[in-house]
């Protein structure tokens, strides 16, 4: 990261709310600061569609739970510097990761869904993305370099680790930040 | 269903979405546009997940349905833990709560007005797709990006001011009621801080009406067909969105079908499934698959409501009802107008509760144990009209749970009308990314919560491809 070039920093959305990436957008004005130090090269609120070589810092929300978010993943992890898992689902799995106490829980969740509570062409679909058996949290699949728990992390708690991650700086979480 | 030998385009993800989806275009042999359909590709299972959990849990998993819209499922799970419970919440509990759920509406719609949909409007629709988003708007027009990122902070700040969370604040709400109340101190705040949010939004109409006239075209052709409307309405047939009678028109307005009992839904809606989208497609029973299709949120709320029953936001319901035969607004892109009126009834009502001395009332909550094994709690999320419906055990432990999402009961709709954008708009042969950002700005308008509708959401490369009748791969286009 050079002082005078912006850091490119990406967010990714795999299996989760959505919630850790308004918790990014609860940042509110402080926004205006960061758009000064980075550039949002690749994230659900932006139009580039394939995940770009070079990025210094990627937040991921969610868990993995299909195997396109898998292939997305180890994809993400080659092409980024800095793999931050934000929240708990990326973190520990969390709301996403319940369904896992189901033998195959891939498909109880599905049948419930699609079969038992349909009237009109009760299938499980099937032309989508394959469900993992189970839900994984990020680094049961690549390595992770830093993590933000919280359902979601408070925007304090994101903007501090952005600001330091952006100056080039390790943030010291102690204190900041705690399971559950 | 999707034939591998036939022509397509696809569009994935859609981007500037609350959601994981992609767009397939079909085309006929000539390359014009057969069809197109919207497909959403995650999945995480609450119906089943949630089994075995005790019901007052409810309110507090559900609402991780959503990381846009949490405060309309706590509130639609804790309705249908009042029916287990089988009380009415003190007085001044309901006012907090339809004030949480304003704060929530006002924080969605200013999501998604100015973070998503704005690009395309005050950037262009086919501007540079780098820069068509939050942070260009920040760089190329600060003022406005101002306006929006505030307008959404002060719903959220609505929320954290009484449940003590912006995302996720489920510590506050209980079965039965709320277990804390509002300080005058927290309710002071707000009355301060109300009055710029209500200029900005009504500047902000000004604004939106004085740009209509540059996207006539989009008005005309951005799914704009007849079709049912959902939503509910107040016992004199206003606008409503925590409680009231669940009230289905047609394109004439005339209302086909009310739904006084919410535990009885289930006549008047069926969910069928299609095996290319993990989004279920709801349709109204009475007409049938998929001829019953219907729309939810804020255009089919004001389609349905005969009234606002606030002042300001009244006057510009005349307006909007003027744009449509027998006052039935029928323009997908007219649900950017509807969201931003309906910010304006949010802040006027946001006021009124505000300066109702009970709504500092320390009267919140009410206790109860499990008395009824059913319980259906509906209400109108930002995106439309939002089910839970839970039996439990009766050690209150769930055994049973569906839940039908705002943004599902638009899916019949968005297939039209993503297939409506992309005959008038996708010329096969030059294909352009503005063409293709149309497509993806209609879904846009609807402004669907797929984190929601899929009880999950993502990110896959836009990747479009040409594929001719024989299989053979003739152009692609990354961006």
């Amino acid at each position: 990261m050079t002082t005078n070039a912006k850091v490119r920093v990406a967010t990714v959305w795999l299996s989760g709310c959505s919630g850790c990436h308004m918790s990014f957008l609860d940042q509110d004005e402080r926004l205006f600061d960061l758009a000064k130090k980075m550039t949002l090269v690749y994230s659900p609120i932006v139009d580039v569609k394939e995940f770009p070589e070079n990025v210094d810092v990627t937040l991921v929300e969610g868990a993995v739970a299909n195997e396109d978010q898998f292939a997305m993943l180890k994809k993400v992890r080659t092409r980024t510097k800095l793999l931050v898992s934000l929240g708990d689902c990326a973190v520990t799995g969390n709301v996403t990761a319940l369904r896992n106490s189901w033998h195959h829980s891939d498909q109880a969740v599905l049948e419930r869904a699609y079969k038992d509570l349909s009237d009109l062409n009760a299938v499980v679909p099937t032309a989508v993305p394959k469900l993992l058996i189970h839900a994984r949290p990020l680094h049961e699949v690549v390595k992770v370099d830093f993590f933000i728990p919280g359902c979601p992390p408070h925007p304090d708690l994101i903007n501090y680790v952005l600001t330091e991650l952006l100056a080039g700086r390790t943030p010291v979480m102690e204190g900041r930040s705690k399971y559950g | 269903m999707v034939n591998e030998l036939e022509k397509k385009i696809s569009v994935s993800p859609v981007t500037r979405i609350e959601g994981h989806a992609q767009v397939t275009i079909l085309l006929n042999g000539d390359d014009s546009v057969k069809e197109a359909l919207f497909k959403v590709v995650d999945f995480r299972g609450f119906e089943k997940f949630t089994e075995g959990r005790p019901f007052y849990e409810m309110p507090s998993i559900t609402s991780r349905a959503c990381g846009i819209c949490p405060v309309s499922h706590l509130l639609a799970s804790a309705k249908a833990c009042d029916a287990i419970v089988g009380v009415t919440p003190p007085k001044t509990a309901i006012m907090l709560r339809r004030l949480m759920h304003m704060g929530q509406l006002i924080q969605s719609h200013a999501l998604n007005f100015f973070h998503l949909s704005s690009p395309d409007l005050l950037l262009g629709f086919d501007s540079d797709p780098t820069q068509r988003n939050i942070f260009g708007l920040i760089e190329k027009q600060p003022e406005l990006a101002l306006r929006g990122i505030r307008l959404r902070k002060f719903g959220q700040e609505i929320i954290e001011k009484i449940a003590g969370k912006r995302i996720h604040s489920s510590e506050w709400i209980l079965p039965g009621g709320a277990k804390w109340p509002l300080t005058k101190e927290r309710a002071d705040y707000l009355r301060i801080n109300l009055p710029d949010a209500l200029e900005s939004t009504q500047e902000t109409l000004v604004m939106y009406k004085k740009m209509l006239d540059g996207f006539e075209e989009e008005v005309e052709n951005f799914g704009n067909f007849p079709s049912y409307y959902m939503g509910l309405v107040t016992a004199d047939g206003g606008l409503e969105h925590y409680d009231g009678t669940l009230t289905i028109i047609d394109n004439d307005g005339k209302v086909v079908a009310q739904c006084v009992d919410p535990t009885t839904y289930r006549d008047f809606i069926g969910e069928a499934v299609e095996p290319w989208s993990f989004m279920k497609f709801p349709y109204f029973k009475a007409v049938g698959y998929p001829e019953g299709a219907y729309r939810v949120g804020p255009l089919a709320r004001l389609n349905v409501a005969s009234h606002c029953d606030t002042a300001l936001a009244d006057q510009e319901f005349k307006e909007f009802k003027r744009l449509g035969k027998n006052g039935i607004v029928q323009s997908t892109f007219q649900y950017h107008y509807a969201r931003l009126i309906e910010l304006l009834f949010c802040l006027e009502t946001a006021k009124n509760l505000l300066e109702d001395p009970e709504i500092l009332s320390e009267h919140v909550t009410s206790k109860a144990l499990v008395n009824n094994y059913e319980g259906v709690g509906v209400a109108e999320a930002p995106r439309g009209t939002l089910i839970h419906h839970y039996k439990v055990d009766p050690q209150g432990m769930i055994t049973w749970n569906n839940m039908i999402i705002a943004t599902e009961h638009n899916n019949i709709a968005y297939n039209m009308a993503v297939t409506q954008v992309a005959k008038k708009y996708v010329k096969a042969k030059q294909l352009q990314e503005g063409m293709l950002n149309r497509v993806e700005a209609v879904i846009r308008a609807f402004d669907p919560c797929l984190s929601c509708a899929t009880h999950a959401v993502g990110d896959m490369p836009i990747d479009v491809k040409l594929i001719d009748a024989d299989g053979r791969l003739v152009d692609r286009k990354v961006r």
